[in-house]
């Protein structure tokens, strides 16, 4: 790739995090922070955006980006105190520019209304009158970077013979404070032409009256050249200001100048150079100075060092660390089975082996691991877009953002959240006027969460809308065919009616939740994940949507089980309870169906031998162990199998890899003894009798 | 002219020779990953006959196919003594059961026949063409077809 | 003797594209991404000439060259400010923080180079 295509990436890069610096900055500048490090911050996102753009000529972003800046310059420097209104501008102007940056990478950029309007409302914001000067001024320097960036002159007319320029210059103290170099300045008129100088040294003192720091030589300076006066004036443009300078067109040659005198100047240079030098090491090498030593800590701990790594490394070292994983159970476990090595010093090794195993493990799947904050900034922007398009006043709450989850969940959320959080506005909030009208503030609230808990990661979605209609759901489930007309149903499993497949809430699907896509479509993908949705409302308080979330895609617990001398492993999150398994409890329903007396309440016994094929279905249950699993709606069931054996830790592998899904089949893992065990898919497994709801489906009837 | 200088272009190639069942097949060597011996394979529910289950191949799962089932022959019983040939199809890879490897042959392009047509269905899906070498009837197998065809679409 | 500069800028998109400019003028490069870690890496890598910016988080390019000239060690070291505008007043303000000079972003290598000449001893 080309050096400038890199450097163009790395924008394009730099400009996702500068958006998201933006956003959070804007974010907690509605929250009512006012501190000037979050207004600066996000000033230079926005700054940095600008420039980055207009080395690439994306003068479109560099534009839009310059009227933001304009604006949030004002705001930095006190002149304009935002009010929510002007915070809510200044957000939609960070979507805007967002969009802007993606346009530009894909080169699709197009100066639309929305754009404009925004713009507009800046001007307005900000008193037209000064922004359109600043714009004008802006132009033409930014846009025109390299013909106009120091105001260079067209090339000479080809009449122009030689100019000849006598210039008198004469440094003040003010000029060497700036480190400006006279003699920098001479080398580059002589790039211009010929060059004679003539030093006067007349104001020189005394070696006793001898300010090393102040300035006592003038130049008088001669100069041929094609150049006009601007390219002659320009090589001073650093010391305007710093120096006395007088630039004059003469007409005739004079005389050149023996340049001896130079080397006065240069023994000048060095002894005024030398003597600060040689003081300042004397007193830096006598007295640590405590500035000198806290600055370059400072610096250390704020630059944490990253390193960028491909993922396929990563992922490659953490296959490997699987196997490691696997290998150390697979040792142990022959070591303990061989009675000839019982040995405690050997059996404390393993151990040993085992804890440093797991320590690796986990510290590779971190490296994976990911904050939720850039995910829940991506919802902060749907959530303006919801609430613009259905007139609503909404606040996103975020909570938690700074939870970590493996790379490939983070990812995988995007989607159901979305969906997700579109419903909470489009669904779950009312409109302001209804919300006014419940005795509530016209404002409605979505609350964003994430958190660890016991090894797994939280993530709520809750509003504080009307909650969930459940007459209305229920009815629609009736309409719709997937709950017989004469049903009764609890308040929550009515609410778990929305999980089904094919429901929709809205009678008329609006363009921004209905899109086909269910809340069936959310649980299916966060099941994928390995997660699990459950959800809770209060009517007129509003509806909270929980998920639970394994924290890597890597590894599982799991209780090790077999039927019929197969082992299987049964995901611990599905698990409720394992049940005293007496035949007393169980009932045959026919047609190889029976349920199980949990308590007071019937659940499907499911025979997991007869549901995978393993065995033939049997007219009788009397034997084995029932665990009760929950699915991902809430349901509950009976597994049953012969044995327990365990409970461990699995790695998951893929059966997808070199073979092919398979229903009521996760995954695949190996075992201690390196055999490969099935990873069960509970709901899959269960999940058949579900969409027969009018059928046998009992989960809810209770036991009379 | 033309057909005898194209029939000096041809290119040798190498098969792994094996028995499953009474006969005997090849497999090119270049999709042989390797060879090694029987162990006991988990069950995969719901699969097709032919598949004996998956082993743990250094920490990948490997599929394995009953290559006599497969082709309609009665099944393996296998034993330590039986070998799994593991062969790459596409990007995936398989372990193909057989009772044991006789032979790595050196082949022209141009002694490979077609599949007489006396040929099962079953065995055309499977049998690229046959080998007539030393009075031996060699099938040449290609593994397109070996794994379910369910798995294409998954693959997808 | 190869000329170290040293570049202090925050934008990770800026740092390339100064390095590319002044590696191919046959400069060695040394990079800092604000003014603390600039300070850093000034006393590590004693550059003869600084190229800064001025918006950057921690220690803006302003503190950066207050604190370069109070050093009685760096104050000689010629520093030039990186700026997006004309503005006279930004300028200005560089100039009395004792910027050497100034390069306008966005850049063209040549301008930057010739800029760096004016100021390098």
């Amino acid at each position: 790739m080309d050096p400038m295509a890199e450097i163009r990436l790395t924008f394009f890069q730099e400009c996702e995090e500068q958006l998201t610096a933006l956003e959070n900055g804007l974010l907690s500048m509605q929250e009512g922070d006012s501190d000037s490090e979050t207004v600066n911050a996000v000033f230079r996102a926005v700054h940095s955006i600008k420039g980055g753009a207009g080395a690439f000529k994306l003068n479109a972003l560099v534009s839009f980006a310059h009227i933001f800046e304009t604006a949030l310059d004002r705001v930095r420097s006190g002149d304009l105190v935002p009010d929510a209104d002007a915070m809510k501008l200044f957000l939609r102007a960070a979507d805007a520019l967002a969009d802007l940056v993606a346009a530009s990478r894909d080169g699709a950029v197009e100066v639309t209304a929305p754009y404009l309007a925004i713009e507009e409302e800046f001007n307005a914001l900000i008193g037209g009158g000064g922004a359109a000067a600043e714009e004008d001024e802006f132009a033409s320097l930014d846009f025109q970077p390299i013909i106009t960036g120091f105001d260079e002159p067209p090339p000479p007319p080809p009449v122009a013979a030689q100019n000849l320029f006598t210039i008198r210059f004469r440094p003040l103290r003010e000029l060497f404070a700036k480190a400006n170099e006279p003699l920098a300045l001479f080398r580059e008129l002589a790039r211009l032409g010929t060059l004679t100088t003539t030093c006067d040294i007349k104001n020189l003192p005394f070696l006793d009256t001898f300010d090393p720091e102040d300035s006592y030589l003038s130049w008088e300076l001669r100069l041929e050249t094609e150049s006009q006066r601007a390219a002659v004036k320009e090589v001073f443009d650093f010391v305007e200001g710093d120096c006395d300078l007088v630039i004059e067109l003469a007409q005739s040659a004079a005389a050149p100048t023996p340049p001896e005198e130079m080397d006065i100047t240069a023994i000048l240079r060095k002894v005024r150079e030398e003597a600060p030098t040689i003081a300042a090491a004397a007193i830096a090498a006598a007295t640590p100075t405590p500035e000198a030593d806290a600055a370059p800590k400072a610096a250390k701990a704020a630059v944490q060092p990253t390193i960028r790594v491909d993922l396929d490394r990563v992922d490659r070292l953490i296959n490997l660390v699987g196997e490691l994983v696997i290998n150390q159970a697979m040792l142990t476990q022959r070591v303990l089975h061989s009675s000839h090595v019982r040995d405690r010093e050997v059996t404390a090794s393993l151990e040993e082996l085992e804890r440093l195993t797991r320590e690796i493990q986990e510290s590779v799947m971190a490296i994976r691991a990911q904050p939720v904050r850039p995910l829940f900034q991506r919802m902060s922007r749907i959530v303006r877009e919801v609430a613009d398009a259905t007139s609503k006043d909404v606040r996103l709450r975020t909570e938690g953002e700074a939870t970590e989850v493996d790379k490939t969940v983070v990812e995988l959320l995007a989607d159901p959240l979305t969906h997700m959080i579109r419903n909470a506005v489009d669904h779950g909030l009312e409109g302001p006027e209804q919300r006014v009208a419940a005795g509530k503030p016209p404002e409605g609230t979505v609350r964003l969460a994430a958190a660890h808990r016991s090894g797994r990661v939280i993530i709520e979605v809750s509003d504080d809308g009307q909650g969930i209609n459940r007459p209305k759901v229920l009815q629609k489930a009736i309409a719709n065919g997937l709950v017989p007309p004469d049903t009764q149903l609890s308040d929550s499993e009515i609410d778990n009616l929305l999980f089904l497949p094919g429901f929709s809430t809205a009678s008329t699907v609006s363009n921004i939740s209905g899109r086909g896509v269910g809340m069936d479509v959310v649980k299916r993908s966060i099941q994928a994940l390995g997660g699990r949705i459950s959800i809770s409302s209060a009517p007129g308080q509003g509806s909270t949507f929980t998920l639970s979330l394994p924290l890597t895609l890597a590894v599982l617990d799991g209780i090790v089980v077999t039927v019929d001398e197969q082992v299987f492993v049964i995901p611990l999150t599905a698990i409720v309870e394992t049940v005293k398994h007496e035949p007393s409890r169980i009932h045959h329903l026919g047609d190889h169906s029976f349920v199980l007396r949990v308590r007071d309440v019937l659940v499907p016994l499911i025979d997991v031998g007869a549901e995978l094929g393993v065995r033939a279905p049997a007219s009788d249950l009397r034997s084995g162990v029932a665990i009760l699993i929950e699915t991902a709606n809430g349901t509950r069931s009976a597994l049953l199998v012969d044995n327990i054996q365990d409970q461990r830790q699995v790695v998951i592998k893929s059966l997808e890899t070199n073979y092919m899904r398979v229903d009521g089949i996760a995954a695949a893992t190996i075992l201690g003894d390196g055999r490969v065990a099935m990873i069960l898919d509970v709901d899959a497994l269960v999940g058949p009798r579900h969409h027969d709801w009018a059928a046998a489906e009992t989960p809810f009837a209770k036991a009379s | 002219m033309i057909e005898k200088s194209l029939k000096q272009q041809t290119r040798e190639a190498e098969f792994v020779a094996f028995r499953a069942g009474s006969l005997e097949f090849c497999i090119n060597i270049m999709s042989v990953r390797e060879i090694r011996g029987w162990t006991p394979a988990t069950a995969i529910p719901r699969a097709p006959s032919y598949i004996r289950g998956v082993i743990n191949l250094r920490g990948v799962v490997l599929p394995i196919v009953d290559l006599g089932v497969r082709l309609g022959l009665p099944g393996t019983e296998p034993t330590a003594r039986h070998v799994i040939i593991v062969a790459q199809v596409g990007d995936r890879a398989a372990g193909l059961l057989v009772d044991s490897v006789s032979d790595i042959l050196s082949v022209e392009d141009t002694s490979i026949q077609p599949t007489p047509d006396v040929a099962s269905q079953l065995a055309r899906m499977f049998v690229r063409g046959v080998i007539a070498m030393d009075g031996r009837m060699i099938s040449v197998i290609t593994m397109d077809n070996v794994l379910p065809a369910g798995m294409d679409l998954e693959a997808a | 003797m190869t000329v170290t500069i040293l570049t202090v800028d925050d934008s990770r998109t800026m740092r390339d594209m100064l390095r590319m400019a002044l590696v191919d003028a046959g400069f060695r490069v040394v990079q800092a991404e604000d003014g603390l870690h600039g300070l850093d890496v000034l006393r590590g890598e004693q550059p003869q000439v600084v190229i800064t910016d001025i918006n950057m988080p921690r220690m803006d390019g302003f503190g950066f060259i207050e604190a370069v000239r109070q050093d009685a060690q760096y104050r000689a070291i010629p520093i030039l400010v990186l700026t997006t505008e004309s503005d006279d007043e930004k300028k200005l303000r560089a100039r009395r923080a004792g910027a050497t000079g100034w390069i306008v972003k966005p850049f063209d290598p040549a301008k930057l180079i010739a800029a760096v000449r004016r100021v390098a001893a």
